[in-house]
């Protein structure tokens, strides 16, 4: 990680060429360093972010005044650090009998904060937690007292995550735990905060802004979707091709535990929806016997949705796992114990995320836990069947060379679409599509659940989900078009993008299909589209052209009156 | 470690943390001689100082010193 001085060297730095997001900083302590270590991460990650800090300790002054420099600068993204220094300042003062209501007088100015917030402006907030300050004045019996300090701040984190749990649009940045993993004597130094306000070391800003940043990250579509690694000496100990089935180390035999935990870790992210991917240089055979055999495997084989096994070098395995799944390389973690092959494929392949393995298997665990690879700000049911999704893909793919022709094989398929508008129960999984979707995406712009909810009740959007089915499985929800009302004769395609699981199905004609004849018979007489370039949406960069739309300006136009039909081999679903 | 020795550290720190190789400090600068030698970079230059001698100063000493000489006293102070 870098230096707060090297965070602060990145502001000379060009940022013209990244993506620009608007921050508004609100603090009860001085902020100014904290505002540099976000700018100068946000670089790191890509990022122009523009902030802007709210002078000290005007939380509630901006956020309670309408008319507050705070809305006028019209923020993207809000980020508030209210420190527990303030709050045990505030807990000093009151008369003991109220000691024990602090955490829920707390949480109720947050909820009115964030409502003031949201009742003006639609973004998201990100709130710190709050990092445990024991004043020790009841020692251990703290625990059992509801009026001591201590009890009063692990309620009210815990009662921020049930806050947090309920709105979409509000995110923790945990900060608690933060000073867990690197002590309070780093993160906070008396003699600093007794000279200038500030409560954070400039030892422990570049670790918080990192936090906050991979967290505004993953707000605007920058997280992991992958995990690939080596098996040997990776995720179990020895080399299954020398020492057998019976003689790798898991379980109890030798270093086993550390291995059996790192499987766990790992089987605990494919539950979360993290699709898992096997690339060992082995015979194929061999290298699927221990998750067929092992009684001490945690990972099996239907844990995994593609496993490459071969002699081939692991940089075009990879780029063949990458291209099976369609996911960026960015979006992709690989692991292995072999610095000699990390350094010869992230030499090849730089966008991918390589950690560093510790040389001790013991370490593995707790080196991962800190690099926080795995940001998120969405979950939902579809996660969970993520790889079984990917698995049918790579069975689905490997029906096709059966078939001399495309149109035959389509056909073999017997695809089923389900369509609907935005309601609470796709909401999440729309959001999450938004948020993840990068080639097939006309537009790109990110919803998040909030946004989502907001648009199903607007009078003007309409708004498309698709889902689809065939013999081979369930793809689940996959496609997402929202059409804004420009006015009575016109309606602009605000958004469509497309899970690229579904690429090649003829999709793309099914739904146009679809929302031309919405858009006739309501009597509209143009649609209009958008292509916006990103770096990675290429592959729609002809779509309106190749779908028959006339270009105007920077638009795409189709009249839905001379509409011809397009040819599919999906069929709707009468459900 | 002679007060000369600490000063040319110590300038050497001022320079790499307010980015500027003109900076020349002599006993006598204080923060009104340096652009830049603002309250906030201060606190930077007193943590690169604390973490290039191994040291840590206490609150008072942060707030007393008036000019570059009483900040290297100090320094020398905790290392002799």
């Amino acid at each position: 990680m870098k230096a707060f001085s090297q965070l602060r060297k990145n502001l000379k730095n060009d940022f013209s060429n990244l993506k620009p997001v608007k921050i508004a900083l609100l603090g009860d302590t001085a902020t100014q360093f904290l505002s540099v270590a976000l700018r100068g991460a946000g670089f790191d990650l890509g990022f122009d972010l523009q902030i802007w800090e709210a002078d000290f300790d005007q939380v509630e002054w901006q956020i309670f005044d309408p008319a507050s420099e705070f809305y006028q600068f019209n923020p993207e993204v809000v980020v508030i650090f209210q420190s527990s220094h303030r709050l045990l300042q505030k807990y000093n003062k009151l008369k003991p009998e109220e000691y024990s209501s602090l955490a829920q007088n707390e949480l109720q100015l947050i909820e009115s904060l964030q409502t003031a917030v949201n009742a003006k402006l639609n973004s998201k907030i990100i709130y710190y937690n709050y990092a445990e300050i024991d004043d020790a004045i009841f020692g251990n019996y703290a625990n059992k007292i509801a009026s001591s300090f201590i009890f009063q701040v692990r309620k009210l984190n815990y009662e921020l995550m049930l806050y947090a749990e309920k709105l979409p649009g509000f995110y923790i940045c945990d900060l608690s735990s933060i000073q867990n993993n690197i002590g309070k004597a780093t993160i906070f130094r008396p003699a600093m905060y007794i000279n200038t306000e500030m409560v954070l070391s400039i030892d422990v800003l570049p670790a918080i802004a990192l936090r906050t940043v991979e967290l505004i990250g993953a707000l605007y579509g920058k997280f992991k979707k992958c995990l690939v690694f080596d098996l040997d000496n990776t995720i179990w100990g020895g080399v299954i091709g020398d020492d057998g089935l019976e003689h790798i180390q898991l379980g109890t035999l030798g270093i086993g535990k550390a291995y059996t935990e790192l499987q766990y870790w790992i089987k605990k992210l494919k539950n979360r929806g993290i699709v898992l991917a096997v690339c060992s240089k082995n015979t194929e055979s061999v290298a699927k016997e221990p998750f067929e055999k092992h009684p001490d495997m945690v990972l099996r084989m239907d844990d995994i949705s593609v496993f490459v096994a071969n002699w081939e070098n692991k940089v075009s395995n990879i780029r063949q796992i990458q291209n099976t799944l369609h996911i960026g390389f960015d979006s992709m973690v690989y692991l292995d114990d072999n610095p000699f092959e990390r350094s010869m494929v992230g030499e090849h392949i730089p966008a991918l995320t390589i950690p560093d393995l510790p040389g001790d298997p013991a370490d593995y665990l707790e080196y991962l836990y800190t690099l926080n690879l795995f940001e998120t700000v969405s979950f939902s049911n579809e996660d969970t069947e993520r790889t079984k999704q990917y698995q049918v893909e790579v069975e689905r793919n490997a029906g096709k060379h059966e078939y001399v022709d495309e149109y035959a094989f389509l056909e073999s398929l017997d695809m089923i679409c389900h369509i609907e508008p935005f309601n609470r129960f796709n909401a999440p999984r729309v959001a999450q599509l938004s948020q993840r979707s990068n080639q097939f995406n006309l537009r790109t712009v990110r919803y998040t659940e909030a946004d989502i909810e907001m648009l199903a009740s607007s009078a003007d959007h309409y708004n498309f989900t698709f889902t689809l089915k065939d013999k081979f499985g369930d793809n689940g929800l996959i496609c997402v078009v929202i059409l804004h009302k420009e006015n009575s004769e016109t309606l602009f395609i605000d958004t469509w993008l497309m899970s690229c699981r579904v690429l090649k199905r003829g999709m793309e004609n099914f739904v146009l299909n679809t929302v031309t004849f919405f858009a006739k018979t309501n009597g509209f007489k143009s649609l209009k589209g958008e292509y916006l370039v990103t770096p990675k949406n290429g592959i729609v960069k002809n779509h309106y052209r190749d779908l028959g739309f006339r270009e105007e300006g920077a638009f795409w136009i189709l009249n839905p009156a001379e509409y011809q039909s397009k040819k599919s081999h999906i069929k709707k679903s009468d459900e | 470690m002679d007060k000369n020795e600490i000063l040319k550290k110590v300038n050497a720190i001022f320079i790499d943390i307010l980015d500027d190789e003109n900076i020349v400090l002599t006993y006598e600068t204080t923060a009104n001689d340096v652009e830049d030698w603002d309250s906030l970079n201060h606190i930077q230059l007193v943590v690169a100082i604390e973490k290039q001698f191994k040291i840590r100063f206490t609150s008072k000493e942060i707030q007393s010193w008036n000019n570059v000489g009483e900040m290297v006293n100090s320094v020398s102070l905790k290392l002799n």
